[in-house]
């Protein structure tokens, strides 16, 4: 349908200008520092290597999981800026039971994992609660909880650790063999060693599920009109305040599930060296990729690209690798702005559209009295 | 005025809501320094309200109030300011960057610029094009954090001292005291007497070593109040976050004190980096901020969005600031004695107005949760470190539960205005 | 169809003063419509102007453009004689112009000082000197403001006299009001007009826009008649009667709602007993002792001005707020406690008062409106899926049946007119024959076309046996469809009053309380 195209290309119009944006402005502040302009860029768009290239899916596959928890709380209008606290607590509590190996194979890695959800949807619902209970933001909550729980889950690692010979860090039982998730090996394709996450699988289902719940079923209608209007969604039915806690809970779980691939596919173990960040990375996707599941995991891959790319930024260009952080900030705030006015753009011109078939029809027919 | 029917009923003189007595706020200081002074001689437990505590606490106080100053001001317009830690982030940046080559004055004005900076980008995104308010804070915040970490690196590295994440140790702002009293009060303080020891030490505090950015920060405080309140241009800002299409027909021109608000904002925000950078320590260290910028949101909140609350706001999560980083094991063990003591009072209470409606359920899990916490108490002696590090932040968590409610924010707040779109 | 009536040409400037306002050729175009088309419009110094048309007929851009706050593309304005280019309020405030809006501006949480000197505070500071001359003017033309008063506390009258006072403050000798008798009751709109005759005597102009031709009539010296955007006539009020100032105004018979056969059954569909809503931290109560029938086949009209618990009294029946004490009974099974879901399930429909918070999702597909409240219902779902062939379907059918004029059920609900919109709602409503339907004011801002349309469809309603609760502030609209018409006053039920026999004086002294107690009907 004609419409649908202008819509989609309208679509892809911001997040392109949001890139072009940034490129040039950080263009400027590379000048402007007195850094090397076109070298930092050739690093940055050279094709990947194969090794590369599987870490860049490996990485995408763990931010479409924080993004897609985001989402979920986009969806409603909420802000669930506590992706990292959930994820972390949901990792401990995760590696702790996997490392315990209470159960067998691949039972252990699958109770883990619920495990993990529980663990990152009630961190989650203490925020949902907060804000139905006693009006506290979530914003200000989750974030809050956000540092509760690296110093909560310190504690805890203290008490919960193991020693492990030849190293100084602290981490939590290494997982047995059979308790590890084994990665996909595409040397014959590619030539490189390294190998996919087997979880990536994880991050599919869940984004087909994400997209599945919100346009299909019943629950997703009354999740999105309460993010569109809480008070026609209360009009028609919706209880909100059950809602907001289910939201919460249910963006937690996939919170939790962020750190599953790395566990079970490369760490094996929780230790203080866990990955920190990946909470606010995730924002950074769902806001790119409009909270859509198939945009989100386009700018998963877009985001894992600039990491793994940057890292050579220091060696080859002589310029901090911290770079990319700029150029990441910088998308993401050209394109919440290009979104805006595509957005407003676009009713506008649905409006005028509408006025003007309906005119269209109404002169074919023949009125009585009109002026 | 016709004459076949009554008159409606005469406008009523302004009745204001029922508000506190006078008595209410000296009451609630004095009972609180008699309960902390009875828990000091009870527990030993001598950093409670030290002046060396207190010295700190006002110290970590600032940054809070000086962020949620930015955030008043932003609000009052109607602007949310969630990026108030990435301009806080920038802001600790320029104040390390231009304190180091020029100065820490210079550093101050460096770090209020960039504050303002960053608070420009977010007017631009939310007044200009109308992006949500909150959506713009938080890639401010990535933005400001990102930028923050690559300035840092660039031009702290090599330098003597710094390194990637640290700048070099910086020139502090100038502490001032009272000639002679310090050691007068801190003689009294010593004696651990109930209640004169504790006056002595919060004299002691006020008085010595004060600095001068504390005391700018202050009367920031006191200005913004008079600005905002008793001039014609405070009353067109407030107007913004209040009615802003009922201020445009009036020919106020909202997007421009809006724009001015949220610099103002950013500047604030900024200037609160540049104290904890410059007065709270002395240098710039990656993720010094720490959440502040939303504590002080936290405090704004608590405040009712008016420059006094939000000053006791951050007074009192200052103190919990100060107490965790004085390593507080044992103070805020010590705490759980009155805190115990009060939700056990507190249950009781709940329990025996029945007849008035309160829950029997709420009254039994509040005496449930006290005597969790005497326990607690009891069986310990004192808190790990991990925990203290958590106070100011369930601090925040505890007093936004309990005081969220009875607030009013302005009216316009955090909606998107788009001119000429009144009716 | 000829009109009966000459357009009389207004006089050019009796006595050859220049005219306070005159507009020529004034166009205005919005993205796909034509708001104002050449317009022209001459009001003479110190005289009442009307200017009336439907809603929708474009009065109110005209008037933002009086205004200063649109801009028009085509057109001159010229104020006493000199041609003005009016870009900003402030630029008209400056000219002397002042407008009161049909919706308040007014900031909730400041005083009636801070209101007035707002964006004009150079004139008397905004202190002592403010409050003497805001004194001043309300005694001076009977105003009864407060200076210190929160605007949060103050009543609708109270408000619009403070609007009123605002432009007064700004030494405004031409106002504008827009629609200002919409939220009154009659004896508050003729102490409205009062004030009006009163500001003329000083000198002052007024203009002001309305759709209620007697109050227009009664008040006016001139009346300009804008229809679908452009000026067809400029009349005397005395060489003109209602019925011909309507047909000029919509081109045709200004339609009313005809009253017909009863159709009250002895079936009682919905019950209130005792309901009770206690307020916020005062004691009065916002509902006391609701007590109320509708039996299969019944309209039950309920008037009242704005504010006296009507809004609180839909939320109660649709399960958003529990009453503190009493019961609303569904035929007979009890849904006081009772959810939303539920009670819509069982059989209510809602028209809600304000549609595009309550009834739309504005950015939504008009299909996926059709779902909005039946969410659980067929044909919409199946199971926990969202059957979408089907509700498409079925939103296709609701578009013919009720005349939604849409190029397709595609486009967003806000791409939609605020009549077509309404005749949505109402199809979807109707569409799972609901045993009660509760209906807020159902044609507030929407054209006479639909109007005309919306009421037909709720009598065809009420014919197949549905009970109706209708709430509406507009008394005819009450009298043409209501079998029985109850008053509400300060959250209590007064009166009952036979549609067929009362007059509006009548009702409006209900509504306002200053009827005494002899006039109150057995019931």
């Amino acid at each position: 349908m004609k419409f649908d195209v202008r819509k989609f290309g309208l679509g892809l119009a911001a997040p392109a200008l949001a890139i072009v944006v940034a490129l040039v402005l950080t263009s400027l502040i590379l000048l402007a520092a007195g850094d090397p302009v076109l070298a930092v860029w050739q690093v940055l768009f050279k094709a990947p290597l194969p090794r590369q290239a599987v870490a860049i899916v490996n990485e995408a596959s763990v931010l479409y999981l924080s993004a897609v928890a985001v989402a979920i709380g986009f969806k409603m209008n909420l802000f669930n800026i506590g992706v990292d606290g959930q994820y972390r607590i949901a990792s401990f509590m995760a590696a702790v039971f996997a490392g315990a190996h209470f159960l067998p194979g691949w039972l252990n890695i699958i109770v883990s994992i619920i495990i993990a959800m529980a663990s990152g949807a009630i961190w989650a619902a203490i925020a949902g609660v907060l804000k139905v209970g006693r009006g506290v933001s979530e914003v200000i909550s989750t974030i809050m909880l956000n540092y509760i729980a690296t110093y909560f889950v310190a504690y805890l690692l203290k008490g919960a650790a193991v020693k492990i010979e030849g190293s100084n860090a602290t981490s939590t039982q290494v997982l047995a063999e059979d308790s590890r998730v084994p990665g996909i090996n595409l040397e014959g394709l590619l030539g490189t060693g390294r190998e996919v996450y087997g979880l990536v699988f994880l991050s599919i289902a869940v984004g087909i599920l994400f997209w599945f719940i919100l346009s299909k079923t019943r629950f997703g209608f009354d999740l999105r009109a309460t993010g569109q209007s809480e008070s026609a969604a209360v009009a028609s039915g919706v209880n909100v305040k059950r809602m907001v806690v289910v939201a919460m809970i249910l963006s937690g779980a996939v919170a939790g599930l962020v750190g599953m691939p790395l566990l079970f596919g490369q760490d094996y173990a929780y230790g203080d060296t866990v990955q920190a960040g990946l909470g606010f990375a995730g924002i950074s996707v769902a806001l790119l990729g409009r909270n859509h599941p198939v945009g989100m995991a386009v700018s998963a891959l877009v985001w894992g690209y600039l990491n793994q790319l940057s890292n050579g930024l220091q060696i080859s260009a002589g310029v901090s690798d911290r770079l990319v952080l700029i150029i990441q900030g910088i998308i993401v705030l050209s394109v919440v702005i290009a979104y805006e006015v595509v957005r407003r753009a676009g009713l506008r011109m649905e409006q005028s559209r509408v006025a003007r078939e309906l005119d269209a029809r109404s002169t074919l027919e023949p009125k009585g009295a009109t002026a | 005025m016709t004459t076949t029917q009554t008159a409606p009923p005469p406008l009523q003189a302004s009745i204001a809501p029922p508000g506190r007595p006078a008595w209410y706020w000296p009451a609630v200081i004095g009972g609180s320094l008699l309960v902390i002074s009875t828990v000091r001689v009870l527990t030993g437990a001598n950093d409670i309200d030290s002046s060396g505590a207190l010295m700190a606490a006002i110290g970590l106080a600032m940054p809070l109030a000086l962020a949620g100053l930015g955030g008043l001001w932003s609000e009052r317009a109607g602007v949310v300011n969630i990026g108030l830690e990435g301009m806080m982030i920038v802001g600790t940046w320029g104040a390390a960057f231009f304190g180091y080559h020029y100065g820490p004055w210079v550093g101050i004005l460096g770090a209020v610029g960039m504050g303002a900076a960053f608070g420009a980008i977010h007017a631009l995104a939310t007044v200009i094009f109308g992006v949500d308010h909150i959506v713009s804070g938080v890639a401010i915040n990535l933005l400001g954090a990102g930028t923050g970490s690559y300035l840092a690196v660039r031009t702290f590295t090599g330098l003597p001292g710094g390194g990637p994440t640290q700048s070099p140790p910086l020139a502090q702002l100038p502490f001032l005291s009272v000639p002679g009293l310090g050691e007068v009060l801190l003689g009294i303080e010593k004696s651990g007497t109930w209640l004169l020891a504790d006056l002595a030490g919060i004299l002691r505090a006020l008085t010595t070593n004060v600095n001068a950015l504390t005391i700018i920060g202050v009367l920031l405080l006191v200005f913004s109040g008079w600005f905002l309140w008793r001039t014609a241009i405070g009353l067109r800002l407030r107007s913004c976050g209040e009615a802003p299409y009922a201020a445009e027909t009036l020919g106020v021109n909202v997007l421009r004190y809006k724009f001015l608000a949220v610099l103002v904002s950013g500047a604030l925000a900024g200037l609160a980096g540049g104290f904890l950078t410059l007065v709270a320590s002395n240098l710039y260290r990656e993720g010094q901020t720490g959440g502040r910028g939303y504590i002080g949101l936290a405090a704004m909140i608590f405040g009712n969005w008016r420059p006094g609350g939000l000053a006791a706001g951050a007074v009192l999560f200052g103190y919990a600031d100060a107490i965790q980083l004085r390593g507080g094991g044992d103070v805020i063990h010590a705490y759980l004695l009155p805190i115990g003591l009060l939700l056990l009072g507190w249950g009781i209470w709940v329990l025996v107005r029945r007849a008035e409606g309160k829950s029997l359920a709420g009254g039994l899990w509040r005496i449930g949760m006290s005597l969790l916490v005497l326990l607690w108490y009891a069986f310990t002696t004192a808190i790990p470190d991990e925990f203290t590090s958590m106070t100011p932040y369930i601090a925040t968590l505890l007093v936004l539960a309990f005081s969220a409610q009875r607030l009013r924010m302005p009216a316009a707040d955090g909606q998107v205005y788009r001119k000429g779109e009144a009716d | 169809m000829a009109t009966a009536v000459e357009p009389a040409a207004a006089a050019a400037g009796a006595g050859g003063e220049p005219l306070a306002v005159e507009l020529k050729g004034i166009t205005k175009r919005f993205p796909g419509v034509v708001a104002n088309k050449d317009i022209a419009l001459d009001v003479r110094a110190g005289t009442i102007h009307a200017i009336v048309g439907e809603n929708g007929a474009g009065k109110s851009t005209l008037m933002k453009i009086l205004y200063g706050v649109q801009a028009p593309d085509e057109g001159t304005i010229a104020i006493n004689g000199a041609t003005v280019e009016l870009k900003s309020p402030t630029e008209a405030i400056r000219a002397g112009i002042g407008m009161v809006f049909q919706h308040f501006m007014l900031a909730d949480n400041l005083t009636v000082l801070e209101n007035v000197v707002l964006g004009a505070e150079n004139l008397h500071g905004i202190g002592e000197a403010a409050r003497t001359r805001i004194r001043e003017i309300s005694a001076e033309y009977g105003l009864r403001v407060e200076p210190d008063a929160l605007v949060s506390d103050l009543g609708v009258g109270d408000r619009q006299r403070i609007e009123i006072l605002k432009v007064l403050y700004r030494g405004a000798r031409i106002l504008i009001l827009d629609e200002p008798t919409a939220v009154l009751v009659p004896q508050e709109v003729t102490e409205l007009f009062e004030h009006l005759r009163e500001l003329k005597a000083e000198g002052l102009t007024v203009i002001f826009i309305s759709h209620k031709l007697d109050e227009v009539l009664s008040v006016a010296d001139d009346i300009t008649v804008i229809r679908r955007g452009t000026t067809v006539a400029a009349v005397d009020p005395k060489d003109v009667s209602a019925r011909q100032l309507a047909e000029l105004m919509v081109g045709s018979e200004l339609p009313s709602p005809q009253t017909e056969e009863s159709t009250v059954t002895d079936e009682v569909r919905l019950t209130l007993e005792g309901i009770d809503l206690a307020g916020h931290g005062t004691a009065r109560k916002i509902l006391d002792g609701i007590d109320l029938v509708i039996h299969a086949g019944e309209i039950v009209g309920i008037a009242g001005v704005e504010g006296n618990g009507q809004a609180e009294l839909v939320e109660v029946v649709m399960g958003m707020r529990r009453p503190t004490s009493g019961r609303v009974l569904l035929g007979d099974t009890d849904i006081t406690e009772a959810g939303v879901r539920q009670i819509r399930e069982a059989g209510v429909g809602y028209i809600p008062e304000d549609r595009h918070r309550h009834g739309l999702l504005l950015e939504a597909p008009l299909w996926e409106n059709m779902i909005l409240g039946h969410q659980t219902q067929a044909p919409n779902v199946r199971g926990p899926l969202i059957d979408a062939k089907a509700a498409k379907a079925e939103t296709e059918r609701v578009v013919e049946q009720f005349d939604v004029r849409t190029p397709s059920i595609l486009v967003t609900a806000g791409s939609l007119s605020g009549g077509n919109q309404q005749k949505l709602i109402v199809g979807r409503e109707m569409s799972h024959t609901p045993r009660v339907l509760l209906a807020a004011h159902p044609t507030r801002g929407v054209d006479v076309g639909a109007q005309a349309a919306i009421w037909d469809l709720i009598k065809a309603a009420r014919r197949d046996g549905m009970g109706v609760l209708l709430i509406s502030a507009d008394l005819e609209e009450l009298v043409g469809l209501s079998d029985t018409i109850r008053v509400i006053l300060r959250g209590r039920l007064s009166g009952e009053f036979d549609p067929n026999v009362v007059t509006r004086e009548e009702l409006g002294a209900a509504m306002t309380g200053a009827a005494a107690a002899g006039e109150e009907e057995a019931r």
